[in-house]
C-alpha cells in the first residue's frame, strides 16, 4: 500500500444470498486516518460489507482491496493488520479477561504477548479485572473487553460492527469515549451503525447505506446541508391533522417524514404558506437526512 | 511493530498454535471433570463386563483373560467417545451459539488452520484419555509392556480421523438434533463391531469383512498387539488409520469451510 492509497476500497461489489441481494454494486473508499461511519437501517448490507472485508464472505463480483491487499486472495495478510470488534459478544466466558486477550494476541502473531495484554487492558480500563472470568463481568465491561481484544495487536485499521448495539445509554457513552480516544490517535476506523447519534458523534465522514449500496456520503454537516437544508418544521396534532399537513406539504414538493408524534417538514423556508403557524422549528439533523435517504425510521 | 510481518502461507504453525492455545485455556477450566469421567467410566465397564461377564459366562477369548480382552478393547471406545462427540458438539456450539469461529476467522487464521488445530487438540486429548482404560486394566491384572507406549500414538491418529469426522458432521447438519442420526447410524455400529466386547470372528462373514473397514477395529487390534504381541499386518493397520484420518481431515476442511464462509 503506497502513501495516499485508501485503507479500504470496494468497487462495484455485489453479494447475494439466494434471492436476496445484500450488497448491490457497492462503491466505497475509506482514506487512511479517518473514522467513516457506515450508517444504514437493519438489512442495508452493513454487516455483509464487514464480513466481505474480513474474508468471511466472498463477493460474487467486484474488487475489494484492504490495506493494499486484494481480497479474498490476500485476505489473511489484510486480517493480520486489521482489528475487528463484532456486533455480537463472542468472548470465551469461562476463561479470564487476560486469557481472552492473550489468545487473541497469539492469533495475531504478536511477539510480546504479556506486553500487548497489559496495553489492551489499560486501553479498556480493565486492568484491575484481568484475573476475573468473563462471565463475572458486567455487560459494559464485556463490550470494553471486545474492543480491547480487537486492538490487542495494534491494528492499522479497525472495523467496528455496531459497537454499541443493545447497550444502555451509560455504557454506550463509555464505549464512545473509548472509540473517540482511538480516533484521536489516528487509527483508521470503519464503523457500521444504525444509531444516528453514534455516527454524528464519532464519524469524520458518514456513508449512508440503503439496499446494499451507498446512497450518499460526506461529513454530517455536508449531508445535512445537502439533503435537509438548515431547518426542519415539526407539526404536532391529532393523526387527522398530521395527515392533512403531510398531504399539503407533499403536494408542494416538500420533503416530509414522520417524527414520533409529529410530522417533520424538512428544508422548507419559514415563509412557505403550507407550514402551519404553530410548527416548531429546529435545526435540521442527520436523522432527517437518514430518513429521507433510506426511507426508514431512525433509532 | 510488535508483530510478524512475514508473508503468510497455508497451515502456518503459529495460526494452529494460536487456536490450540484457546482450547488449552478453556480446557483448564474443565479438565478435572473430564479426567474424573475418563477414569471412572472404564472402571465401571471393566467391573461390569470384565468381572461380571468374565466370571460368569466368558472366562477368556483366544487365550486372553476376558477382563484384559475388554480392557484393551475399551481404548477404542474411549478414543471415539473422546473425539467424535466433542468434535461434533463442540464445533456446532462454537460456530452457532458462541460464535467463536467468527472471532478466530477475523484474525489471520483460515478454515484449514482452524480445522487442523481443533482436530489436533481433540486428538491429543483423546490419545491421552484413550490410555486410561489400559491404565485401569493394570489394576485388574493386565501386564504392562513396552509396546503399550505406542498406544497414545495409535489413539492419536485414530482420534484425529474421528475428530475430523465430527467437525465435518457439525459443518454439515443444520440443527443439533440431527447428531442423533449420526450417533445411531454411524458411531454406535462402529463401536459395537470393533471387537471390544467380543471377537469379530464370531460374526457372520459380511460383518467380518465390514469390520476390516472400521477404524475402531483396527485400533483395537493395534492395542491388543501392543499388549499381547504385534504382527506384521499391524503396519498396514497404522497406514490405514493414517489414510482414514487424512481423508476425514480434508472432508472436515471442506464442510466447515462451506458453513463458515458465505
Amino acid at each position: 500500500m503506497s502513501a495516499g492509497d485508501p485503507s479500504i476500497s470496494l468497487r462495484k461489489v455485489e453479494k447475494s444470498f439466494g434471492p436476496i441481494t445484500a450488497v448491490d454494486g457497492l462503491d466505497l473508499e475509506v482514506p487512511a486516518g479517518i473514522c467513516l461511519g457506515l450508517l444504514g437501517p437493519n438489512g442495508a448490507g452493513k454487516s455483509t460489507t464487514m464480513r466481505l472485508l474480513t474474508g468471511q464472505a466472498i463477493a460474487d463480483s467486484g474488487e475489494i482491496r484492504v490495506l493494499g491487499y486484494d481480497l479474498p486472495r490476500e485476505s489473511k495478510m489484510a486480517r493480520a493488520r486489521m482489528g475487528v470488534v463484532p456486533q455480537l459478544d463472542n468472548l470465551d466466558v469461562d476463561v479470564t479477561v487476560e486469557q481472552n486477550l492473550a489468545v487473541s494476541a497469539r492469533l495475531y502473531r504478536v511477539r510480546d504477548v504479556p506486553a500487548a495484554v497489559d496495553r489492551a487492558l489499560g486501553l479498556a480500563r480493565l486492568t484491575d479485572r484481568r484475573k476475573d472470568a468473563v462471565d463475572e463481568l458486567s455487560g459494559g465491561m464485556r463490550r470494553r473487553l471486545l474492543l480491547a481484544r480487537g486492538l490487542v495487536h495494534e491494528p492499522d485499521l479497525v472495523l467496528l460492527d455496531e459497537p454499541t448495539v443493545g447497550l444502555d445509554p451509560q455504557i454506550r457513552t463509555q464505549m464512545w469515549t473509548l472509540i473517540d480516544d482511538l480516533r484521536t490517535r489516528g487509527a483508521t476506523i470503519l464503523m457500521s451503525t444504525h444509531y444516528i447519534e453514534e455516527a454524528e458523534r464519532l464519524a469524520d465522514e458518514v456513508a449512508v447505506m440503503a439496499k446494499g449500496r451507498v446512497v450518499d456520503r460526506g461529513t454530517p454537516s455536508e449531508l445535512i446541508t445537502k439533503h435537509a437544508g438548515r431547518e426542519t418544521a415539526e407539526v404536532y396534532g391529532p393523526p387527522g391533522r398530521l395527515a392533512e399537513v403531510r398531504a399539503a406539504a407533499e403536494a408542494e414538493g416538500l420533503k416530509v417524514r414522520p417524527a414520533g408524534p409529529a410530522v417533520a417538514i424538512v428544508g422548507a423556508p419559514r415563509e412557505n404558506p403550507v407550514i402551519p403557524a404553530d410548527a416548531v422549528w429546529r435545526a435540521a439533523t442527520l436523522e432527517d437526512v437518514f430518513v429521507i435517504l433510506t426511507g426508514e425510521e431512525a433509532e | 511493530m510488535n508483530r510478524d510481518e512475514k508473508p503468510m502461507r497455508r497451515l502456518e504453525p503459529a495460526a494452529i498454535a494460536g487456536v490450540m492455545s484457546r482450547e488449552v485455556a478453556n480446557f483448564r477450566t474443565f479438565w478435572k471433570a473430564t479426567t474424573f469421567s475418563s477414569l471412572l467410566e472404564p472402571t465401571i465397564y471393566l467391573l461390569a463386563f470384565g468381572l461380571g461377564l468374565g466370571s460368569t459366562i466368558v472366562a477368556s477369548v483366544d487365550g486372553v483373560d476376558y477382563i484384559e480382552f475388554v480392557g484393551t478393547g475399551m481404548v477404542a471406545t474411549a478414543v471415539i467417545f473422546a473425539s467424535a462427540l466433542p468434535a461434533m458438539f463442540g464445533t456446532f456450539v462454537k460456530h452457532r451459539f458462541q460464535r467463536t469461529y467468527d472471532a478466530i476467522l477475523a484474525a489471520p487464521v483460515d478454515v484449514e488452520e482452524l480445522v487442523t488445530a481443533e482436530a489436533l487438540w481433540i486428538a491429543l486429548r483423546a490419545g491421552f484419555y484413550g490410555c486410561f482404560p489400559l491404565i485401569v486394566s493394570f489394576f485388574f491384572g493386565l501386564v504392562p509392556t513396552w509396546g503399550m507406549l505406542l498406544v497414545p500414538f495409535f489413539g492419536f491418529i485414530t482420534a484425529f480421523g474421528f475428530a475430523s469426522f465430527g467437525i465435518a458432521v457439525a459443518g454439515t447438519v443444520s440443527k443439533i438434533d440431527q447428531f442423533n442420526y449420526v450417533t445411531t447410524t454411524v458411531i454406535t455400529p462402529l463401536f459395537l463391531v470393533a471387537g471390544t466386547f467380543f471377537p469379530i470372528d464370531q460374526l457372520p462373514d459380511g460383518f467380518q469383512v465390514a469390520a476390516q473397514f472400521n477404524p475402531l477395529f483396527q485400533l483395537v487390534e493395534l492395542v491388543r498387539g501392543a499388549a499381547f504381541g504385534f504382527e506384521t499386518v499391524d503396519i498396514l493397520r497404522v497406514a490405514g488409520l493414517i489414510v482414514f484420518s487424512l481423508i476425514m481431515w480434508r472432508i472436515a476442511v471442506r464442510q466447515l469451510g462451506r458453513r463458515l464462509i458465505d
